[in-house]
């Protein structure tokens, strides 16, 4: 099959990789079977566990942001096999760089989710450690953080980090970003950068063939994985709905960072199922029939097909999951509702490593100020 | 007369100016379809198809570039960024370019192109949604920096800033969007654009704000008023140039003056008409000019912003201050 170009020559479909099909059946791959020749039964029930709590996690949080709990979320919803198939790829020593959807990411990571709740509460901008979880703060400015990837694999370069074959030793770093992202110039800087310099660096991007309300054709006109070729490292396209896959794909991308071969680009085939985030309404620019075909390659019902067809996991086993992630909810409500606010003087406390003169004064004036309001409030 | 809100004022301002003059087009992130994220484009793209209303790439710096090779082509340009925080991959095309082609050409080259940003806060949002980066545009020579903050000015501000051949940066109170206000869509504006609006007169203390401060200031104008004392409200509505006329009257009235903003306090444009009425009016103040603004910290999580933010206590509590001396 051919698919056009916007020059009008004739280029091969787009090859995918899949090994779980949408009806949950296992295809063969020459090439990537090997990368997920270890999985075991009892990895694909993790698998599948992380995929339940990530989406779990994000249903809540929408449902807080509905009850006024939140100011705003940014739901992954269909984004889930994409998120945890290439989280769990990584070793612990490898340093990841998100956006602001990377939920599943971060639980994968063992981020408390009351973390992420608590910046879009708006309580603060990420109190998650990023030096200890290798979770950096999520980034809003789109595509920002590909920069800041490919300048931490250029330190993780000089720090020999790569290429001793130690497992636990060579480390590599993968940066996400979105179908849109690739328009910013930042993200076409992080591609020079690091294939000129050869960094261990991973660029992950989600194609949920959305930017807000723009369609990808506003982005580009070829498929995304193939601008790799332009800048001189290997793109590859998986179904960003099949987590073996995306756990195949990241794994091999990764070991070539870690050997010290330099970066690969990564592009997710996948759907944004909800809204761009709780303020946004989809409805005003794609139709439900996109939805509903995105509905059939759910990333979740597809491993629950392969693990019912194969054997791998009882009734029992769903439902532990399905109470564990419930377990998860209630505690998320909870612990949600119970973050405390920030003080007022605490906007002072981290602008630099020594508060200055000025900012002092003006902790200072607040604490006055607010104080007499607190009086006159005791007067009246 | 119609009632109408800021983001319907504009809306309504781009369409007069879209059909006014065929050369002018809009351009930015989801502008298109959606509207934009606060609808101000609503249903612009629908009438005036997909070559005059354009959804771009996802790239600001790209949108003001190309919006400079489009003026120079002779289109008029009204780039649209999604929000305050989100101009900066475009700064760089803005302090260098834009600002300086006029000039590097010796007046040969005209780039009239409006860029819009929706600024401020109040609006509970998260990192880079509620920033006030006006001073910094300001600051850029070869600029012409504006912000309305009702829709009246909204209306017309927006229809002069097309008409003008200089660029200009075009800051919309997005925490005042919803504000409603009557407006004669088929009138005249009272005002140039560069001029600044009495916007409530007094007596006893001037107080001079912008965009979203200036209702804050009208309330407090109105608490004050409770409390016998007249302050005369001025609405800048213009930051480069500065029109400081009707400041410099008033504070001859009053001898007392009061600047509010939301952007930080340090080296901004409260700053600029501190300095600029010690120069003319030094020998009519009765005490030191006084800034209420955000303080000198990057703007703070959602939850604690009413504290950062000036509001009517913190306005009268300046006003007591420069009556203490
Ligand atoms: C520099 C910048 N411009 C604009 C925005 C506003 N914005 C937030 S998300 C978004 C779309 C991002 O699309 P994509 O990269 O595909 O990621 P997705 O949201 O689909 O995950 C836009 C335009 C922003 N955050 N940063
Ligand atoms: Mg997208």
């Amino acid at each position: 099959m051919t698919v056009e170009t916007a020059a009008g020559a004739s280029q091969p479909e787009p090859e995918l990789v899949q090994l779980l099909t949408p009806e949950g059946q296992r295809v063969p791959h020459d090439h990537y079977d090997a990368l997920i020749a270890d999985i075991t039964g009892d990895d694909v029930r993790s698998l599948y566990r992380d995929l339940v709590l990530g989406r779990r996690v994000d249903g809540e949080a929408v449902a807080l942001q509905r009850q006024g709990e939140l100011g705003l979320w940014a739901s992954l919803l269909g984004q889930e096999a994409a998120q945890v198939g290439s989280a769990r790829a990584l070793r612990a020593q490898d340093h990841i760089f998100p956006t602001y959807r990377e939920h599943a990411v971060a639980l994968c990571r063992g981020v408390d989710p009351v973390r992420l709740l608590a910046l879009f509460r708006g309580v603060d901008q990420g109190s998650w450690d990023p030096v200890e979880t290798n979770f950096h703060l999520y980034t809003i400015v789109i595509g920002a953080q590909t920069l800041h990837a490919t300048g931490y694999a250029m330190g993780v370069q000089r720090d020999g980090a790569i290429g001793t074959g130690d497992p636990d030793r060579d480390a590599a770093v993968i940066a996400y970003f979105g179908d849109g992202a690739t328009s910013q110039g930042d993200v076409n800087e992080a591609f020079i950068w690091a294939s000129v310099v050869n960094a261990p660096v991973v660029f992950f991007c989600q194609n949920n063939q959305w930017a807000i309300s723009e369609p990808l054709e506003r982005q580009t006109r070829v498929p995304l994985y193939r601008r790799a070729a332009g800048f001189g490292f290997p793109g590859v396209r998986v179904d960003g709905n099949d987590v073996l896959a995306c756990l195949a794909v990241t794994r091999e991308a990764l070991q070539r960072a870690r050997d010290g071969e330099g970066p690969t680009l990564v592009e997710a085939f996948t759907y944004r199922m909800g809204a761009h985030t709780t303020t946004d309404d989809p409805t005003r620019y794609r139709l439900n029939a996109e939805l509903e075909h995105w509905k059939l390659k759910d990333p979740i019902e597809r491993v629950k097909a392969y693990m019912v067809r194969g054997d791998l996991a009882d009734q029992d086993f769903f439902d532990a999951v399905e109470e564990e992630a419930e377990e998860l909810a209630v505690h998320l409500r909870a612990a949600c509702r119970a973050l405390p606010d920030p003080t007022p003087t605490s906007i002072f406390d981290h602008v630099y490593v020594e508060p200055t003169p000025d900012l002092l004064a003006q902790r200072e004036a607040m604490t006055t100020y607010l104080d007499s309001l607190a009086e006159e409030e005791v007067a009246r | 007369m119609t009632s109408l809100n800021i983001i319907k004022a504009i809306n309504i301002g781009l369409r007069r100016s879209l059909e006014r003059d065929d050369k002018v087009l809009i351009m930015g992130e989801d502008v298109g379809k959606l509207g934009g994220v606060f609808r101000v484009t609503d249903g612009l793209q629908k009438d005036f198809g997909e070559d005059r209303v354009i959804d771009t790439p996802l790239a600001e710096s790209g949108i003001i570039g190309t919006a400079v090779g489009l003026a120079l082509r002779g289109y008029r340009p009204v780039c649209e960024i999604q929000f305050d925080g989100f101009v900066f991959p475009g700064y760089d095309q803005i302090v260098s370019q834009v600002a300086k082609m006029h000039f590097r050409s010796g007046g040969r080259l005209r780039l009239p192109i409006v860029i819009r940003i929706p600024y401020g806060g109040r609006i509970g949002a998260v990192e880079h949604h509620s920033e006030s980066p006006e001073a910094y545009f300001a600051h850029t020579p070869g600029l012409k920096v504006v912000t309305c903050s009702n829709p009246l000015d909204a209306y017309w501000m927006i229809q002069q800033a097309i008409e003008l051949d200089d660029p200009v940066v075009f800051f919309e109170p997005k925490g005042r969007y919803y504000t409603k206000g009557e407006v004669d869509v088929d009138g005249e504006p009272e005002l140039p654009l560069e001029s600044a609006r009495v916007a409530l007169p007094g007596a006893d203390a001037t107080v001079v704000a912008y965009g979203p401060s200036v209702k804050t200031c009208l309330d407090a104008a109105a608490a004050a008023a409770d409390d016998g004392r007249s302050l005369e409200v001025i609405d800048l509505r213009s930051l480069s140039p500065l029109d400081l006329r009707a400041v410099y009257d008033s504070v001859r009235r009053t001898g007392r003056l009061v600047v509010v903003h939301e952007a930080q306090r340090s080296l901004g444009i409260g700053a600029e008409v501190a300095a600029r009425v010690t120069e003319e009016c030094f020998y009519s103040l009765e005490a030191p000019v006084q800034r209420v603004t955000g303080y000198d910290t990057p703007y703070p999580p959602a939850r604690v912003e009413e504290e950062f933010l000036p509001d009517l206590d913190r306005v009268l509590d300046a006003v007591d201050r420069t009556f203490a001396y």
